[in-house]
């Protein structure tokens, strides 16, 4: 796989992903970290985490971290082959799903793999959360701060802009 | 056994959507519900599709949405295209998704140069390492949102599967594929055969 160039690994990689990525870019987080840091050595555990960083401050869907991933491999074109791989695949079986998906409203298969698939994707999910804050927390200020904004989230409806902010004047003045 | 003349009473299933709105409407409200979303577009795409736009009713929004959540890849992408489809077929799909996409791939390239070229820079560094921090927070706090309802519903498969895929991909670092071809058929099978 390392003899590959650089472009086909991103495109191969991601379309392989984007298809188990049940739950959303957040489910896949902990594979990407895998891959990119510790199989490709594509960055380090630090970058990682400033790229996630990076892909909340910016407006629109998670899977956006893709393309700061692509471009950190492969330059503007790698941003464009990792984007496309990643949502793809997928937008095109979502096309054909559509079509036919409202004849299995009812059907029993349907349910149970709808029920089936929900607490797989939470667990992804939460483990995306794992990694995310493993990376994040190499210090006990920036542990505390993680465990204050899940309070503050988890009982608010703040909008996470003033916890990014937050986050930003604390690291910012010395404090993590 | 029913009388022909009776009035019908709801509208019937296979009506038209009331009126089919112009491509250009559509990418143009998928911008701005990119643009607005910040920490998951869902929100917004419904007050955009369901209270402003009219386009779908609550309960049309939710199932497009559950599909979209069921299918694999981003769900609000993956719910850019089913709306698009059932609105303007493949073109609809087509500009429902560049909507969605564009603006925020634009800003995330500026990003990722700005990145390139200034992550270096130890005050940058700093402050990123607070948002990556508040990030994680904001993530745990989804995560256990979402679980709450799992683990309230009287004893079931569910937080059992959950956390044997936690354990699976986030301690033992197992490849994603792996995890999910072993658990997801063991879960479909528990919901199949549960009742």
């Amino acid at each position: 796989m390392n003899n590959d160039s650089p472009l086909l690994t991103l495109f191969g990689y991601f379309a392989m992903l984007s298809l188990f990525a049940v739950g959303g870019a957040n489910a896949a987080i902990p594979e990407m970290h895998r891959v990119a840091v510790e199989v490709m050595g594509w960055m380090t555990d630090r970058q990682f985490a400033d790229m996630f960083a990076i892909s909340q401050l910016s407006p629109g869907p998670n899977v956006i971290i893709v393309t700061l991933i692509g471009y950190h491999v492969a330059g503007f074109t790698g941003a464009a082959v990792a984007t496309a791989a990643m949502i793809g695949p997928t937008c095109m079986m979502a096309f054909f799903v559509t079509r036919f998906w409202d004849r299995f409203k009812h059907a029993r298969w349907r349910i149970a793999v709808q029920a089936g698939l929900v607490p797989v994707s939470l667990g992804l999910i939460g483990a995306s959360a794992f990694v995310l804050a493993r990376a994040a927390d190499n210090t006990v200020m920036a542990g505390i701060l993680t465990a204050a904004t899940v309070v503050v989230a988890f009982f608010s409806r703040i909008n996470p802009l003033w916890l990014f902010a937050a986050g930003g004047a604390l690291g910012l003045t010395g404090w993590l | 056994m029913s009388d022909p003349a009776a009035p019908l009473p709801t509208t019937p299933p296979d009506a038209p959507p009331p009126h089919r709105p112009p491509l250009s409407e559509v990418f143009l409200a998928f911008v701005q519900v990119s643009v607005s979303g910040l920490g998951g577009a869902l929100p917004w795409a419904r007050r955009m599709i369901v209270e402003r736009k009219r386009w779908m009713t609550a309960e049309e929004f939710n199932e497009a949405f559950a599909l979209s959540q069921f299918l694999p890849g981003p769900n609000t992408v993956n719910f850019s295209v089913v709306f698009g489809q059932r609105f303007g077929g493949a073109p609809g799909a087509f500009v429902a998704m560049a909507g969605l996409m564009g603006p925020p791939l634009i800003i995330v390239t500026i990003l990722a140069v700005l990145y390139a070229q200034y992550g270096d820079l130890e005050t940058l560094g700093r402050i990123l390492k607070g948002i990556a921090a508040a990030a994680a927070g904001l993530l745990i706090a989804v995560v256990a949102k979402m679980a709450a309802p799992l683990f309230t519903v009287r004893w079931n498969s569910g937080p059992v599967i959950a956390i044997l895929a936690f354990i699976g991909v986030a301690i033992m670092q197992w490849p994603l594929p792996y995890v999910f071809l072993v658990l997801s058929p063991i879960s479909v099978a528990l919901a199949w055969f549960k009742r």
